[in-house]
Order: structure tokens, then sequence, then C-alpha cells
């Protein structure tokens, strides 16, 4: 019941995405009058729980790695400061990106909690936001020009040309809410997985829910529900405030964004650009308005900028700077608010300690041991207080203090026959690499790494390759493999372990 | 479902191509009409009348068809309300064409000697007009980029008639017939020339159509 009620938050911010973001794929189709809301809203929903459950997990993981929210009480007040913003923010009539939202949500657990911004992820999360338009745009452009080709090309008439665009709305609109439901459903529900309270479900005909998949699920039927009670009045309104569309330049505009989200969140598609040794873009969750947005100003741009209301782009630049401080802010007074004055735990008690292992397995990391031997032998309660008296007594860099923080993380994993009966399966691990874990079994360790670096020891099978494009693939498989090995081990359960 | 749309769809497009032939085939009716009249061929004058009439009532039949199919099925939101207004001054085509046709039919006037040809050519001229309308409004449908190629010709062909129609007016006012009789036949003369009028209102809206759409 205690978790229901803290996936509330979650499920409240499902709604909202769906009551808003729902616009972004149909409301340029519903506000045209090319299909009528009832059609949008199903196929919308239908599709949106679709995405969730299918294709979420890539998306979700990265903001796991962004913040690794450890408690529940925590997982909610992220995203219920998340889903208040976004209210708020709609309520005072600027666009909102969920993404923002959530992001800023997270930083603001993660500076309340005093756990260190994964930057790497934060980095690649932010360029995204700069990219996701831009990206959105050249595809809407790219579109519109061929489209415009193949229409004088094909010369139909202006009937067939009606139909057929109608007809492409709802199987755009379709696509476009698949992708939103994979890529978006990280927003939702992603700060939960970690500490995700259900059990694998065995379903009829072979089919299996992984706990992910059932909060996924429930997500997606949040969405569905935001959809179903409040996107009308938005899908009415979208499209014509920035730039007048044609019901054309509709289908482009839906079209370019559902790409756009599905290259953010398709690991089958990262999986197939890395298996032939091309570049392939971050699985990170982006926001649908900004994808919108961005390809109706490419739009507006190709057709000589003359149309746009550049105020209103003003005004939507603005709540994209503004969204993620005010989540930050509303978390951070939330999770102080909720620990201080409810007394519920927002995440677990950490400890951080430079042990002569942890030096040593800092020098074969290849970093500067200099200026450690100072800070040796202190407890640390937060990676703050640590990344603090690094800061002061190394010459260690952001990047370096990072890794450091991570190595010196105390756990106590235990390595459990009755564990590894339990969630050591062959379907997730190899024969060699269950092999490796059986050989250590009574044994206990205080760092993670102490256990996987033993697991390296005995098998290859569960060493990371040197890092590379063609590699990554395989490395991305094993880390989820260590990963899922660690949450299985640890004495404590609940929250995801920090791998270095 | 889509097999229903598709069949509905093309089932439209059908009737727009047979409006559009009607209005086409008016328009050479009316041009024969006239010849005939001026001719004193008053048997075939009025088989044409009859045809004419006909081609009007279809017409009308499928415009307002068409029209309640575009509304009851939300065809072409962006560009209906351009459809239907073109439709309707395109049908007006053919009731002008209809109404003079009408009125030689029922007040018979005395056409002075001399001037057969110019009648004629004036009727040839208002067809034409009408004929490179519906050529553009039929190319507004399938190909909007080619309308233009059409549009110079009803101006040049409503040009043409307004000249014509002044210079048989002034040959009509330079006679010495009674004045009653002048002013008869200039009113004629007005009434053949509104067919022209009538297509190039109807190229009037197509410029502008053509526009929204290809912009």
């Amino acid at each position: 019941m205690l978790v229901l009620f803290f996936l509330s938050s979650g499920l409240f911010l499902g709604w909202s995405l769906g009551a808003n973001d729902a616009a972004n794929v149909f409301g340029t189709a519903v506000g045209s009058r090319m299909v009528r809301f009832t059609t949008a809203a199903l196929i919308c929903s239908v599709f949106v729980v679709l995405g969730s459950v299918v294709g979420g997990a890539g998306a979700a993981g990265t903001l796991g790695q962004l913040g690794a929210i450890d408690a529940m009480g925590g997982a909610f007040m992220v995203a219920f400061a998340a889903a208040l913003t976004i209210t708020a923010m709609t309520k005072l009539g600027l666009p909102v990106s969920t993404s923002q939202a959530v992001v800023g949500a997270i930083i603001g657990w993660n500076f309340f909690s005093g756990v260190l911004t994964d930057t790497a992820s934060l980095t690649m999360i932010v360029v995204t936001w700069v990219i996701c338009p831009i990206l959105s745009g050249a595809f809407a452009v790219l579109f519109y020009v061929l489209s415009r080709r193949l229409v004088r090309r094909l010369r139909p008439h202006l009937l067939w040309d009606d139909m057929v665009t109608r007809w492409a709305l709802i199987a755009v609109g379709a696509f476009g809410s698949y992708s939103l439901g994979a890529n978006n459903i990280g927003n939702v529900m992603g700060v939960f997985v970690p500490v995700a309270p259900f059990p694998g479900l065995d379903l009829p005909f072979g089919l299996a829910l992984s706990g992910a998949q059932q909060l996924f699920l429930l997500g997606g039927l949040a969405i569905a529900l935001g959809v179903f009670t409040y996107s009308r009045h938005v899908m009415g309104t979208v499209g014509g405030n920035l730039f007048k569309l044609t019901p054309q330049m509709a289908l482009v505009v839906v079209l370019a964004h559902s790409v756009v989200l599905f290259l953010f969140a398709s690991q089958r598609l990262e999986h197939a650009l890395l298996s032939v040794g091309l570049p392939a873009l971050p699985l990170v969750p982006v926001s649908s308005s900004q994808a919108v947005i961005g390809a109706v100003v490419g739009l507006g741009l190709l057709k000589g900028g003359h149309g746009i209301r550049y105020r209103v782009l003003v005004d939507i630049a603005a709540g994209w700077v503004t969204t993620p401080i005010i989540a930050c802010l509303l978390a951070f007074v939330g999770l102080f608010v909720l620990q201080n004055v409810f007394a519920v735990p927002v995440n677990r008690p950490h400890a951080y300690e430079l042990s002569p292992q942890v030096i040593e397995r800092v020098d074969r990391l290849g970093l500067p041991v200099a200026g450690l031997e100072t800070v040796k032998g202190g407890h640390y309660t937060t990676q703050f207080s640590l990344n603090r008296a690094l800061r002061d007594a190394t010459g260690l860099d952001a990047k370096q203090r990072e890794r450091v923080v991570r190595a010196a993380e105390v756990d106590r994993y235990l390595v459990d026959p009755a564990r590894i009966a339990q969630d050591v399966k062959p379907g997730w691990f190899e024969p060699e690499q269950i092999a490796a874990i059986k050989s250590l079994v009574g044994r206990e360790y205080r760092h993670s790494w102490q256990l996987l670096e033993e697991l390296e020891s005995r098998t290859p099978a569960w060493r990371l390759l040197p890092e590379s494009p063609r590699n990554r693939l395989d490395n991305d498989r094993l880390k989820k493999q260590r990963r899922l090995l660690l949450i299985a081990l640890r004495a404590e359960p609940g929250g995801a372990p920090t791998v270095e | 479902m889509p097999i229903l749309l598709f069949k509905r769809t093309r089932a439209l497009v059908v009737q727009i191509d047979e409006f559009l032939d009607t209005v086409g085939q008016a328009a050479l009716l009316f041009e024969r009409g006239v010849a005939d009249y001026v001719a004193g061929r008053h048997d075939h004058f009025e088989t044409h009348y009859r045809a004419i009439d006909d081609a009007e009532h279809r017409a009308d039949e499928l415009r307002r068809n068409i029209e309640k199919q575009l509304y009851r099925h939300s065809l072409i939101p962006e560009a209906r309300g351009d459809v239907l207004g073109l439709l309707e001054t395109t049908d007006d085509v053919v009731n002008q064409a209809k109404h003079t046709l009408g009125m030689f039919l029922v007040e018979r006037p005395e056409l002075l000697p001399g001037m057969n040809d110019d009648w004629t050519a004036l009727g040839a001229t208002a067809a034409r007009t009408a004929e490179a309308m519906v050529l553009a409004t039929r190319a507004f449908f399938r190909d909007p980029y080619t309308v233009n190629d059409h549009l110079h010709k009803v101006y040049f062909y409503e040009k043409e008639g307004d000249r014509q129609a002044m210079a048989l007016k002034r040959r009509i006012f330079d006679t010495d017939a009674e004045l009653a009789r002048k002013t008869h036949l200039r009113y004629f003369v007005l009434n053949v020339d509104r067919i022209s009028d009538a297509s190039e209102e109807v190229a009037d809206r197509l410029a502008i159509y053509t526009i929204k759409r290809t912009v």
C-alpha cells in the first residue's frame, strides 16, 4: 500500500506527461481537424503503453546513472517535484519539458543526499537538449523538401492527398506515441527503477514482465489516462501558437519529432549502428516538446522565417532554462520536508573510506595517488564530503575525484548460495560467469569493485573490453550483468549500487 | 475501414471531375446555342437550350452532393472553404450560360444585319474563357503548380471578350435602328460577355487559393 502511495507521484507525473506531451504527437492533427480527438486519444494511449513496456528500458537507464535514487521516499519526491513543476508551468502558460523537470529534480536529490552528479551522464543529457531541437528541425526540413518533391512528382488529387495525409498522420502519430512511451517513460518511472519493488511476473504464452516493465506499464497507463482526461484542450490549441501549420506540415513535424525520439530511445537501432561500426546516439530521455518546437521552427525558417512568432519562441526558451532550476529547488525543499517533518527516509545511509586497498585500486585505475595518504583512514557519509576532502588534499580534477569516490564506497556483498539460486539465472548470465560466481560462495566483500575484480580474475567473461565503438555493445551488456549481480548479492537490498 | 475511405475518396474525385466536365460541356453548348440563334437555326438552338438546362441541373446536383460529402466526412479541412467557394462560383458560370440562352429563347432579340460574325465570335470567346477556367480548376485539384499556365488564358480571353463586346456595342449604336432595339441588343451583348466575367471571378479565386496551396 505504501509502495502505491510512493508511486502515486510517478503516476501524477505520467498523467501530466500524457496531458501535455500527447498534444505534441497528435495536437496538430486534431487541431487541424484531420483526426478526431477520440481516434487520436485511443491510438496514442495504446501505443504509449506499448512503447513504455516494450522499449522503455534504454532511455530509463541513463536517468538511473544520473542519480541512482536509492529510497522510495526520494523517488516519490523527485517525481512529485517534477510533476508539480510541470503543472505549475502549464498553469502559467509556459511550455514544459518533462525530461528537464525530472533531470532538475534528480539533481535536487543529488544535492540533498550529498551524491555527486554523474557529470558524463549530465553532460550527455544537456547536450541532447541542444541537439534534439536542432536535429528535429533538420529532419523536418529534410522530410518537408522530400515530401514536396514527391507530391510534385506524383501529383495526387487534392482529395487523395487529404486521405493519404490523414492516414499518414494516424500512422506517424502511432509511431510518435510509441516513441514517446519508449523515450519518456524513463522520465515518469525511471527514478523508481532502482527501487522497483515488483518481482518478475510470468504471463501466458511464454511472456514475462520484469519488475521495471511492470512499473513502465503502470506509467504507460497513467500517461494514457492523461491523454484521455486532459489533453483535448491542449491538442486543440497546439500547433498554431508558434507557426501556422498546414496538415502536410503537421505530418512532417510529427514525423521528425517521432524519429528523433525513436533515435534517442531505440536500443535495437543503437545495437544495429554499433554492430556495423557506426557511432550511435546516446539513449537519453529527450523532450518531446523540444523536438516538436525544433521541427516547427525548422519549417518556419525554411519558409523564410517571416511567420515565426519570435516572442513566443523566446518565452519557450526561457521555460527550458527555468524548468530544471525550479524542479531542482522544489525537490530539494520537498526532500527536506519529507525527511525532517514526516520522518520518511529519502536516501540510504552511505559510507566511504579511503583504505589502503582503495588507494591500491585507485592506483590500478591509473589515477594519481599523490596526496591520497593525507585523507587515508577518514570515514565519510556523503560523496560530497569525501569529494571536498579530496579537492583540498589532492590535485585530482573533478572527473578523477568522481572515480575515487566511487571506488571508496563501502557496501557489503555476500556471495550467498540462496541468492545465487534465486537471482543468478542462466537467461541473464553466461554459464562461465555463473561458474565464476559459484566458485566464490561464502565470501564477503566491502567494495563492489573487489567482488568484480575477483570475478575478472576467474574468467574473461566478466572482464570489460577496451573502450571502442565496436566493443560498446558487449561492454554495455556486461555492465548491465555486473549491475544485476551486485544488486543480487548486496547484503542490504535496495537502491542501485555504484559501479566503477 | 481503409477500403471504405478509399472508395469514398474515389467516388468524390469522380464527382468533382464530372462536375467540371459538365461546366466545360455547358460552355460548348452555349457557344453552339449562340451560333444557332445568330444563324436562325431555331430548332437546333432549342435543342441546345434544353441540353444546357440539363447540364445546369446536373451541375447543381453534383455541387450539392460534393459539398455535403466534404462537410459530412470533414474532408480537406484546410482547403474546404476554398473548394466550396470555388465550386459555387464555377457553378455560377453554368447558371449564367443557361440564363443568357434562356433570354434569347424568351425575348428573341432581332439582330441587326451584318453583325452575325461579331455575335458568334463573342459567344465563342465567352466559351473559350469558361473552358480555360475549367482547365485551371481541374489543375487546382490535380496539380496546383500548373494552374497559372491556364489562368493567363482565362484573363486573355476575358479581355478579348470585353474588347469584342465594346466593338459590337459601338457598331450597334452606330446604326440608325430604333433606340429601344439598340438598347435591347446591348443588354444581350452584356449578358453574353457576363460568361467571361463569371469565369474571371473563378480565376481570381483560383489565383489566391493556388498560392495558399503551393506556398
